[in-house]
């Protein structure tokens, strides 16, 4: 390593010995895999994910057969499908999966590891579409696994029912993969939002608000602003990703799909700019 | 080789740092001082690219940080505010960097070896003590065998052992040619193992000299000696490099470039009484402070009026 070299003005007159290091894609992605795994909140969340998506449909479905044993099921309940039941966890699963990604962006500026981060690439944004596709991707196994799971117990405690499905009924397919499909896009918005406000607690409460507290507040607005606004929300158009039967106060799976790639979209350029444009 | 051309960072009304141009060379340990608030980290953070200059540019071996293909084996840095997560091992940690560029887990061992984390490499970062925190991230800036080591006050919590281990380390890695940037508030320490020293106050360039310079011009080896005969001393001690001044009519002469054994010893020779022969010792913090003393930010006398600087 010895460059007493005088000429340093070239800067690549380096002695004999000197590796060719450089920042690449996949060093990138490798380097993201590896700070992903290596932090225990990780494991913890993704489990808890995964428990919140199995229990809560397992959950729902003991519920409605033992209602529906007894005769005493409520009418809302009554009119509920195997697999409306089994991805009732879907709400919380995506709570805890979209904390996750928070975490996992805006955790590098509440400890400093950002500065670790940014002074090995320096150029940025290959840090945050890293970290989103990676946990991305990997929500979106484990949501798809986590919905399918819950689908095919969810079957067999409803089986007898009116609510009992099986996997090759029209939409159930389609719905489970959505499912899958939503929470890791929910995933992603998470992470982007993490790296745009910078803040675990700011992250946490945009993204509840987005996706719970907003379609909710909607329903005091005037009816026919409902109509126009209420379907295009980030969890409206999500759930129409995986919902069974759409009617006209919903998007189709398609529709509902393209406007939650928007909002994901939205959500990623604004941390995008950020990134690039702010001090850290 | 580190380059700074007008740089200027201004945080809203405050200007951190005010138009400075300065050259680091390789081969040599350079210091940067200044008291606190003058500027030295957010400089530091701007050459390696986390923050943005208001205005100016600087540039390490003849380009921005951000454009070169491998920064980390171009510039390692150790900076001022923690940049490590605390769940993650001392291990992980430094894992994480190589993989960015490609850089062998064998490199990560040496790092953990060099910086004398090995019997804690396993453990959370988070339970580190501020010495351990502190060597790794020396380990984390010498991770891609960096052209230009940049380290932001590296003593920082270091015990005995490991100030001397940093004064080693700094000196050796010089010697192999690599540009060495050390910052620190401390005059005593930089002149242990600086050569060359850029001096700053509230943002601005105060010296760009050496440390004998510095000394030098702060008049710490000056002689001030009492004679019989001014006028014969004077002449049995001119010399290139010696600086004799004194009143006319008086008997004081105060000399520079000798030492008090080398003036009584020229004076003995020529047969001229000495009736006084006293060096002025100045302190390097005497000098430093002498430098600064217009340019500090947080007098401790200030109270009210001003809020402290940014303890990060
Ligand atoms: N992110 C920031 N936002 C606002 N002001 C800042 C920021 N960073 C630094 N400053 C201000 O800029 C000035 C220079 O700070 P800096 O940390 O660079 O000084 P320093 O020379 O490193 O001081 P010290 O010896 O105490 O570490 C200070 O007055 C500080 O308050
Ligand atoms: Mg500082």
């Amino acid at each position: 390593m010895s460059t007493l070299t005088a000429g340093t003005e070239t800067p690549r007159n380096a002695g004999p010995a000197r590796p060719a290091y450089r920042v690449s894609t996949r060093g990138v992605l490798r380097s993201e895999w590896a700070k992903l795994w290596s932090l225990r909140s990780t494991w913890i969340t993704l489990a808890l994910g995964l428990l919140f998506l199995v229990a809560f449909g397992l959950i729902a479905a003991t519920r409605y057969r033992s209602g529906y044993a007894s005769g005493t099921l409520d009418r809302d309940f009554a009119s509920s499908t195997g697999l409306e039941l089994s991805l009732f966890g879907t709400n919380f699963a995506q709570l805890a999966l979209g904390v996750l990604g928070v975490l996992i962006t805006a955790g590098e500026y509440s400890t400093g590891m950002i500065r670790s981060t940014l002074a090995a690439v320096p150029r940025r944004l290959p840090v945050l579409w890293a970290k989103a596709a990676l946990y991305g991707t990997v929500v979106l196994v484990v949501g798809t696994a986590g919905a399918f799971a819950a689908f095919q117990i969810g079957s067999g405690i409803l089986s007898g029912t009116p609510a009992a499905m099986s996997l090759t009924h029209a939409g159930v397919l389609r719905g489970l993969f959505g499912a899958g499909l939503y929470l890791g896009l929910v995933g992603v918005i998470g992470a982007a939002l993490g790296m745009l406000l910078r803040s675990v607690a700011g992250g946490i409460s945009v993204l509840v608000a987005a996706l719970m507290l907003i379609p909710g507040l909607v329903t005091l607005l005037p009816s026919s602003w409902q109509g126009d606004i209420g379907p295009y929300l980030p969890g409206n158009a999500g759930q129409a990703m995986y919902a069974l039967t759409h009617d006209a106060t919903t998007l189709s799976p398609g529709a509902g799909l393209g406007v939650f790639l928007g909002w994901t979209a939205l959500a990623l350029a604004g941390a995008a700019y950020r990134l690039v444009r702010t001090d850290v | 080789m580190i380059e700074a051309q007008q740089l200027t960072k201004r945080y809203g009304e405050k200007t951190a740092v005010d138009h400075l141009d300065f050259v680091v060379r390789p081969g040599t340990v350079t210091g940067f001082l200044g008291p606190n608030g003058a500027g030295k980290s957010t400089t530091m953070r701007m050459i390696v690219g986390l923050d943005a200059p208001t205005a100016g540019s600087v540039t390490v071996d003849g380009r921005p940080y951000a454009r070169h293909r491998a920064p980390l084996q171009e510039v390692g840095a150790l900076l001022e505010a923690k940049s490590i997560h605390p769940g993650r091992s001392a291990y992980q940690h430094l894992r994480a960097l190589a993989l960015t560029h490609g850089i062998p887990r064998r490199r990560v061992d040496e790092v953990i070896d060099l910086a004398g984390l090995g019997s804690v490499a396993r453990k959370r970062a988070g339970a580190f003590s501020l010495g351990m925190g502190q060597r790794l991230g020396i380990a984390a800036a010498l991770l891609g065998d960096p052209r230009t080591v940049m380290l932001d006050e590296p003593v920082n919590g270091l015990d005995p052992e490991g100030v001397l281990w940093i004064r080693t380390l700094l000196t050796s890695l010089a010697e192999e040619g690599r540009t060495v940037f050390v910052s620190s508030h401390l005059m005593s320490e930089m002149a242990l193992v600086a050569d060359h020293l850029i001096v700053v106050g509230r943002g601005r360039l105060l010296a760009d000299t050496t440390v004998a310079d510095l000394v030098r011009r702060a008049g710490g080896d000056t002689v001030t000696v009492r004679t019989q005969d001014p006028a014969r001393l004077r002449e049995a001690l001119a010399g290139p490099g010696v600086d004799i001044t004194g009143q006319v009519g008086s008997e004081e002469l105060q000399v520079t470039g000798l030492t008090a054994r080398e003036i009584g010893l020229a004076a003995a020779d020529h047969g001229i009484a000495l009736f006084e022969l006293t060096p002025r010792t100045v302190s390097l913090e005497q000098a430093f402070m002498d430098l600064t003393r217009d340019a500090v930010e947080y007098h401790a006398t200030t109270t009210a009026d001003r809020t402290p600087g940014r303890a990060a």
